[in-house]
């Protein structure tokens, strides 16, 4: 029954958009028609979901291609059910915010597209986390990556968004040939393009490190894992913002998942691989959130972020590779369950957090945070969700980012139980992961101060006002799941005892539970404490002020009152120490005063962090290589004879081969 | 009876030649239909019941290739108001050297081939060969658009003659195929020389270079 309600679904969301398609440019009725097209499949996959994690209800579906080797394979399994939840959550949430951030009637010319290849999205998404066979697989993941391009696209008239998909594109595709040497690879020493589990020592372990390489290149690619997250920052922030919140809560996970599975295939693996990965997540994590904390635009910044939180799912699943690897079944447990709740707690609280600066964006009509300042007064439920969203991604209680954090966190004290390299492993990913939360903190003071406390910056600023019904919904609705993740895990820790199992099926039964490893009751009591205490402390304190009087002056103003926007934090001066601190890394351009005279006149202080991977890397090799093949310009002579003669030259030497 | 079909293939293999070493479109125009004129009524050599349909597809290939295809060809002459000279890239001479040179290589080409031996005897396999090489010599050596669509249906022709070693597998319904995927070949190409001309007022494919960019 789960596969029927979940292939229902796909079917629901790649439908969605077709009937806006047919009708009129400025007609709301297929926006409405998507929407509400999409909202039922996705309840149908969820209540699927729902009666696999109750009734273990799994009946794979299984209808022969004529395709060579593909076959269509459908199955939901404990990882895959896990992964299905955001597509399904998210994308809802995207479209009901869609309803009033990108109506039709305000974008009559590329409305209609963005919806048809938002459902395609995600059924391509929802298509390859449920499919068994690679070529399946690759359909999915190829329906998911040219629509996400399509999307990134939307307004292609402007030339940063034709520039941003354009690399955006090329990452993917480069992704994609990963995949496919990947499965060929696996086809090789399987004999099958099924996706099952290799026996125990059937492949050497050349080929596992060979087929292990692959797939973190191809799926780090998509996961946005440093250095490879050269197309994330520039596609995420170019978006619309329901766009970018997919993207960042979902897409990149599938990357995430493509690396869970080709894991649970491979026979157990050598501690070295849980190394690397964790090695790369700690330099995803800090390098991402210190780059997150340089950028003024809100939506950069938030695209940083997401590359930090992959670091913290990558520390996760070193951990559990580890335990893999060494027999330590705490470990295992522990790690994959605290690295996937962190793709549940990723996708709602960064969707969260992309939405809630989407209808920021919608208010003020720009992306820099200079630009913003004081939006709490004018949009005071947008300020409240990103505060949640906030206090959620720095991994703060009472909110769910604290959750998963902790498990990884609890894993990491466990490594230190073992030998002495163990130990030092665990004590710097550790230090790792605070050091993330640590910066974490700042950016996110950074990003709040500067948007919504203070005064305006911008008349744009001043005349903001709060965003429409439907987007306040959706923003409410993540909310209330960042909320009861935190509150509830005890309920959710069989759903990731399931995901443990199909990871490592080596596991010994009698293997302990997440229950038992992590104190999940004394989370719930505390965040609800905490909670209650936080509600009683407003209280009283608007009582108190009540009472007593107040007087109304701005953040920031220090007890001045008539603070203007001038002596306020910028996003720059904010941000500055810790943008210096890591300018080894992070490469700043600084504009400053020099040589100020006695009397100085005005003077300016500028700071602007470009993505240095990308800049001093990627686009140097990429032109270089360029030039390498512009000599093979002499060829194209644009004669019709010549290029016939090429043809003929080809057929003869084709002839004479062999 | 064969020795009459082996003097019709060199008439044949002889129009390609003809194609190669004449100065005027239109004498071109007239060894290409003769050619196909030829070739269509080859089914009657080589098998002795055709039937019906046989008779009617044969029918249909002589007046498309002999008769329709060259009228629209000088009709577009007309049209585009072309001058009657080939201009040819290479010279004459040595387009005819290097016609004669394919036709030898084909000879030798073919008798490697690991036919069978009912079809070793014949003279088909060597001037099906020479005939495509002769396609794509005019293909490549000629400026006019024009003759791109004369050698392409030359090309074409001599495809056809390796087609009739397999007339007995091959069913009709390829055959027909063939016929029309030629058709709308020459149809469009038609059009696209009526736009060149209007374009550059000349139907050479010289100026199109400025377009590759």
């Amino acid at each position: 029954m789960t596969e029927r309600l979940v292939l229902c679904a796909i079917a629901l969301a790649a439908v969605s958009g077709m009937p806006g398609v047919a009708l009129g440019r400025k007609s709301m009725a297929g926006q409405w028609i998507a929407a509400v097209l999409a909202i039922v499949g996705s309840g149908l996959g969820l209540a699927g979901l729902v009666l696999f994690w109750m009734f273990d209800d799994s009946q794979p579906v299984v209808i022969p291609w004529h395709l060579p080797g593909a076959e269509f394979n459908v199955a939901v399994d404990g990882l895959s059910a896990v992964f299905l939840v955001p597509i399904f959550v998210v994308t809802m949430m995207g479209q009901l915010y869609g309803l009033a951030y990108w109506k039709q009637t305000d974008y009559p010319q590329n409305g209609r597209k963005l919806r048809f290849f938002y459902g395609f999205l995600t059924a391509g998404m929802a298509l390859l986390v449920i499919s068994r066979n690679s070529i399946l697989f690759l359909f999915g993941w190829e329906i998911m990556a040219v629509s996400a391009f399509f999307l990134v696209a939307t307004e292609d008239e402007k030339p940063d968004v034709r520039e941003a998909g354009w690399i955006y594109l090329v990452a993917t595709h480069t992704a994609t040939l990963g995949l496919i040497a990947l499965f060929g690879l696996l086809h090789a020493v399987s004999g099958s393009y099924t996706l099952a589990p290799l026996a125990e020592g059937s492949i050497s372990p050349a080929m596992a490190t060979s087929l292990f390489a692959l797939a973190l290149f191809g799926f780090g690619l998509k996961a946005g894992l440093m250095p490879l997250h050269v197309w994330l920052p520039g596609s995420h922030s170019i978006a619309p913002s329901h766009v970018s919140a997919t993207m960042s809560g979902v897409i990149i996970k599938m990357g995430i998942y493509g690396l869970f599975r080709t894991l649970s295939l491979l026979p157990t693996p050598p501690i070295e691989w849980g190394v690397v990965i964790m090695t790369l997540g700690a330099i995803s994590g800090v390098l991402g959130m210190a780059f997150a904390i340089g950028q003024h635009d809100l939506k950069r910044l938030l695209a940083y972020c997401s590359i930090e939180n992959i670091g913290i799912i990558l520390l996760g699943l070193g951990l559990a590779v580890i335990g893999r690897s060494q027999g330590r079944a705490d470990l295992v447990v522990l790690g994959v369950s605290g690295s996937l709740l962190h793709v549940w707690n990723h996708a709602f609280f960064k969707s969260l957090l992309f939405l809630s600066a989407g209808s920021v964006i919608h208010a003020t009509h720009t992306r820099e945070i200079d630009s913003m300042g004081g939006l709490a007064k004018a949009m005071p439920w947008t300020a409240l969700a990103f505060v949640v969203g906030s206090v959620a991604i720095c991994g703060l209680p009472p909110l769910n980012g604290f959750v998963s954090e902790l498990m990884i966190y609890l894993g990491m004290v466990d490594l230190l139980e073992g030998s002495s390299a163990a130990f030092a492993g665990g004590a710097l990913a550790a230090a790792a992961l605070a050091l993330i939360g640590t910066l974490a903190v700042a950016c996110f003071v950074k990003a709040y101060g500067a948007v919504f406390l203070g005064v305006a910056r911008s008349q744009a600023a001043r005349q903001a006002h709060e965003s429409g019904l439907p987007m306040l919904l959706a923003l409410g609705v993540l909310s209330a799941c960042c909320f009861a993740i935190a509150l509830g895990p005890l309920a959710l820790a069989p759903i990731f005892d399931k995901a443990v199992a199909v990871w490592a099926p080596d596991l010994p039964e009698a293997a302990p539970r997440l229950v038992t490893l992590a104190p999940l009751n004394w989370v719930t009591l505390m965040g609800g404490v905490l909670i209650a205490a936080l509600v009683a402390a407003r209280l009283l304190l608007g009582a108190l002020l009540r009472h007593n009087g107040s007087t109304r002056s701005v953040t920031w103003g220090c007890g001045y009152s008539a603070a203007t926007p001038r002596v306020q934090y910028t996003s720059s001066s904010f941000a500055q120490m810790l943008v210096a601190l890591f300018s080894w890394a992070l490469r700043p351009e600084v504009e400053r005063p020099k040589n100020l005279p006695l009397f100085p006149r005005a003077a300016r202080f500028h700071s602007e962090v470009g993505d240095v991977v990308l800049d001093e890397a990627v686009l140097p090799s990429f032109s270089f290589t360029g030039g390498l093949f512009s000599r093979f310009r002499v060829f194209q002579q644009g004669n019709i004879q010549t290029y016939l003669l090429y043809i003929f030259i080809a057929l003869i030497a084709l002839l004479l081969w062999r | 009876m064969f020795q009459i079909f082996d003097v019709l293939i060199i008439v044949a293999v002889a129009l390609n030649f003809m194609a190669l070493g004449v100065s005027r479109i239109r004498g071109v125009i007239n060894a290409v239909a003769l050619q196909g004129v030829l070739l269509g009524i080859f089914p009657l050599f080589i098998h002795s019941e055709l039937g019906l349909r046989g008779f009617a597809l044969m029918a249909v290939a002589v007046i498309l290739k002999g008769r329709v295809i060259p009228a629209f060809l000088i009709e577009a002459i007309r049209e585009a108001d072309i001058r009657h000279e080939v201009q040819p890239i290479v010279s004459f001479i040595t387009s005819l050297l290097l016609g004669a040179l394919g036709t030898a290589l084909a000879l030798v080409f073919s008798s490697t081939l690991p036919l069978t031996t009912e079809h070793t005897s014949l003279l088909l396999v060597p001037a099906s060969f020479s005939t495509v090489w002769t396609g794509f010599l005019m293909l490549t050596t000629r400026r006019k658009a024009i003759m791109q669509v004369l050698g392409f249906l030359i090309l074409e022709n001599g495809i056809l003659l390796f087609g009739l070693l397999l007339l007995e597998a091959m069913p009709f319904l390829v055959e027909a195929g063939v016929l029309l995927d030629l058709f709308t070949g020459v149809f469009v190409m038609g059009i696209i020389i009526h736009h060149i001309s209007r374009e550059f007022s000349s139907i050479s494919t010289d100026d199109l270079s400025e377009l590759k960019e």
